[in-house]
């Protein structure tokens, strides 16, 4: 029988009812009672910092305090009005430093009102009653593409169907949802949430999905752009950083594993190391490393080149990391892999230059991921900017009638709930831009 | 640690803290486990005259309202006096009188309005070995439908009625027990007192409607889609009790007569502000109905800690200390002047104080970069709004202005004690001599 020290890569080293356990919702939701108790700490603060935090500007007081009067379905209609995917931010927004690092309560007693649970209880509460509270405008006979149905594409196209807009969504994978279909921790999206959310989002009616039509290869920006009245690019970053060491081929990407992970049927199935070592320091790495570890590896380690202070991963995902039994290891680098093995360079910043101390240490690696960022796959003609489609504040691109927004796009951190931001703002510019002068 | 042993209408008891008539003291079960718990004594729940008992509906009996995190701020009861016989109160009664002879124990009492029905009831009374009896004219629901209750307590010329015939057939104190459904407090006391009550307390519930069932769409309790109105107590009718027993203290007809305070106590400070503005006891139930017996616990060691911290020894020396201190408006002194201050350390930047200056009051609080609070004393009339608004005590305090100097505001200086009688906008002002 497999178990967690089998060598290798190897499936089943955990029962199917460890596995569950394993995977189940982070944060377990909130009932009427919690939600009420929570939301009872909301001070209704004057121009909320917490409001301000966050990228989509939700009225989380006004929300809150509707949940404190019973009314938590007009909770989810303020929240959704600002930001349609606000089911899915609820569960994966990193909270502690946005609206509730804001929250004065974190000020006054380090404990701030958790605002991401409370949106979740509201926009649960919203979507199991099977209602979609937004209705189209009048058809104005204009036709959009929107090109990637991740966060950003699908908040783009939500708000261009509001607006009367016909919307063809196109996606060159075989689901609608980006990300957060593909590539978010299983324990932060259970129950098959992305793809509940995205059907829930397309009852506004009006959007047309394409999926497998990829930018590139099945589709040119000269035939959307001849096609519809305007485009929004929201194709997101395909490709992955390679790290450019000895035995690279025996690396695999983060994100292709936890996209497998995400789409797996039966996680008894699916093989993991028996020591898994998970290289850089983002929201990525730590998906997988946490992810290996609750799959049944044996040890888990991240490495990251710099300090602590400097992982992008926020503190709690850190903790949330540690807590589960992932070693983090800080200021290596790694020089190669090989027969089982990861050779692992301390480093050192000497005048703002990180470098190799040319101290090593050589870890057991039955398997290697790596997570330190990815990268744009197309640039369609577009101007770049730092390896991204170059945006202006409204999202318009270099060429004239084209959109981006995303992490495909500059302006703003890589997040759901930046691009749902960006989306909902580009929607907002193409419909003044085809329905004016 | 101070002696808080209370001495009133000579009836001793080791705390100041007795059961107001209600619920939890309808019978020897819960007066027992009241004592055990600590209570320094137990005004039983009202009796009525001999015969077939009264009947309580069988649907709820009380309606609530709620603060944050749902604490029970205010409840309403329809109940009715007790509906157990009279021999069987009677003798629950005697035997716990018998068994705690250090705890002051008092009856409540309701029967119809004639001399008869008080002097069949009376020596029953005596017998039991209680140590007084409360007159209840306040019942605000029920009773007061059959000439009883606040139907007594609404007229004075009843009260005072009554009251003779209870110092006529009773030997033992007789303390009236007021509803403060009435315009002037003063008018019920002063009866009261002219029947040669012993002491007055108050204040009864007062005629309530706490919600309304919007799919019933009928008050709460609602009996069978019906509701009616309910006798409110708890922490939300403390204001109203504290200022109508201030009333009475202050009155120079009823000064001195002892009041025996009631509405909304919870904690040992409730306790201590009703005694320093006169009452000589106070009187629980809402807090007991909510948290249990135990809350004594915390009400007599706060009072004791405070006690000691202030040098009292014993509860006499802070009660009525602050009913010289309760005023008319017209005595205020309008020289004084105070400015509110926001301690930057202590905010913690919710906005509130801005938001309740600059929306409903007089803009005087000025919102800076970094979300910092600060006050403009030249707008700031010192209404403290937004002190009460702060969720940080002491974040937001009224600092005063000395005497000589400048009030921004008015652009004049603080002058000595002034009041409106003499104020020259005051049509009947009188001149000083």
């Amino acid at each position: 029988m497999t178990t967690p020290m089998t060598p290798g890569i190897q499936s089943g080293r955990l029962s199917a009812d460890a596995l569950s356990r394993n995977f189940e919702d982070l944060h377990a939701p909130l009932d009427a009672h919690e939600a009420r108790v929570a939301a009872d700490r909301c001070y209704f603060c004057h121009d909320a910092p917490c409001m301000t935090a966050c990228p989509t500007s939700i009225d989380i007081p006004l929300f809150i305090r509707q949940i404190q009067t019973g009314t938590p379905e007009a909770a989810a209609k303020t929240i959704l009005s600002q930001n349609i995917l606000g089911g899915m931010c609820a569960r994966v927004c990193p909270t502690e430093t946005l609206c509730e690092e804001a929250c004065v309560r974190e000020e006054a007693e380090g404990k701030p009102v958790i605002i991401g649970q409370l949106q979740r209880y509201a926009t649960d509460t919203l979507m199991a009653k099977g209602v979609h509270p937004f209705t189209r405008a009048a058809p104005t006979g204009k036709s959009i593409a929107v090109v990637g149905a991740g966060p950003a594409g699908l908040s783009c196209a939500h708000r261009l169907a509001m607006k009367g807009h016909d919307v063809t969504l196109y996606d060159g994978r075989a689901k609608a949802g980006g990300l957060n279909e593909y590539g978010i921790a299983s324990y932060k999206s259970t129950n098959d949430f992305a793809a509940r959310e995205v059907a829930w989002l397309l009852e506004i009616g009006g959007i047309t999905v394409e999926t497998g039509k990829m930018l590139g290869a099945d589709l040119t920006l000269d035939a959307l752009k001849s096609d519809h009245d305007a485009v929004f690019l929201a194709v997101g970053l395909g490709g992955v950083n390679a790290l450019r060491i000895e035995g690279e081929d025996q690396a695999i990407a983060a994100v292709d594993f936890i996209e497998e992970l995400r789409q797996s049927t039966d996680l008894t199935t699916l093989p993991v190391g028996r020591n898994v070592v998970v290289i850089g320091g983002g929201m990525t790495a730590v998906d997988a490393a946490v992810q290996s570890k609750l799959l049944g590896a044996d040890t888990v380690t991240i490495a990251y080149r710099r300090s602590r202070a400097e992982m992008a991963a926020s503190p709690f995902e850190q903790d949330l990391a540690a807590a589960k039994g992932v070693r983090l290891m800080f200021n290596v680098m790694p020089t190669a892999i090989a027969d089982g093995t990861i050779t692992l360079e301390y480093t050192a910043t000497k005048d703002g230059k990180l470098s190799g101390t040319g101290e090593t240490v050589t870890l057991p690696a039955d398997q290697v991921f790596k997570a330190i960022g990815q990268t744009l796959t197309t640039d369609a003609g577009l101007k770049l900017e730092g390896g991204k489609i170059a945006v202006d504040a409204a999202g318009r691109t270099s060429l004239a009638g084209v959109w981006a927004g995303g992490d495909c796009a500059t302006g703003g951190e890589d997040l759901t709930v930046t691009a749902v931001a960006e989306g909902r703002d580009a929607a907002e510019d193409i419909h003044a831009a085809v329905m004016g002068a | 640690m101070a002696d808080l042993t209370t001495n009133f209408l000579g009836i001793t008891s080791p705390n100041p803290f007795w059961l107001a008539s209600a619920p939890p003291t309808d019978k020897e079960y819960n007066v027992r486990r009241a004592y055990e718990a600590g209570w320094g004594g137990v005004v039983w729940k009202t009796l009525g005259s001999e015969g077939p008992p009264v009947v309580n509906v069988s649907g709820p009996r009380y309606g609530a309202i709620w603060g944050a995190d749902r604490r029970l701020l205010g409840l309403n009861n329809i109940e009715l006096i007790t509906d157990r016989p009279l021999q069987t109160n009677l003798e629950e009664i005697t035997r716990v009188k018998k068994d705690y002879p250090d705890r002051a124990l008092i009856v409540s009492l309701m029967v119809p309005c004639d001399e008869d029905s008080w002097k069949a009831i009376l020596p029953m009374v005596e017998e039991t070995g209680a140590d007084g009896i409360e007159l209840n004219f306040g019942c605000p629901h029920g009773m007061a439908e059959r000439g009883m209750g606040a139907a007594v307590g609404q007229v004075p010329e009843y009260i005072q009625m009554v009251t003779e015939w209870c110092k006529k057939y009773y030997s033992k104190p007789v303390i009236v027990k007021l509803t403060p459904n009435i315009t002037d407090i003063r008018n019920p006391a002063r009866a009261a007192k002219a029947g040669g009550a012993d002491a007055v307390s108050l204040i009864n519930t007062i005629n309530s409607i706490t919600s309304v069932d919007l799919d019933l769409m009928a008050p709460q309790p609602t009996i069978g889609g019906k509701g009616t109105h309910g006798g409110y107590c708890g922490p939300a009718v403390k204001p109203i009790a504290m200022n109508m027993v201030a009333e009475i203290a202050r009155d120079p007809q009823t000064a001195g007569l002892p009041i025996s305070g009631i509405g909304g106590v919870t904690t040992w400070r409730d306790a201590a502000e009703f005694m320093a503005l006169g009452a000589g006891n106070v009187q629980v139930c809402t807090a007991a109905m909510t948290y249990g017996f135990k809350v004594v616990q915390e009400m007599i060691s706060g009072l004791s800690e405070w006690m000691d911290d202030k040098g009292y020894t014993s509860t006499a020396d802070f009660i009525g200390k602050a009913t010289p201190n309760v005023t008319d408006w017209q005595y205020l002194d309008l020289n004084y002047v105070t400015k509110a201050k926001i301690d930057p350390d202590a905010c913690i930047k919710c906005g509130r104080c801005y938001i309740a200056c600059e929306d409903t009051s007089h803009q005087a609080i000025l919102m800076k970069e970094g979300r910092v609070f600060e006050v403009d004393d030249s707008e700031c009339v010192a209404c403290n709004l937004c002190v009460d608004v702060c969720p940080v005590e002491d974040c937001i305090t009224m600092v005063e202005l000395p005497k000589g100097e400048l009030d921004e505001r008015t652009g004049r200086k603080r002058g000595d004690y002034a009041n409106w009688t003499t104020h020259p906008n005051n049509p009947s002002a009188q001149a000083a001599e």
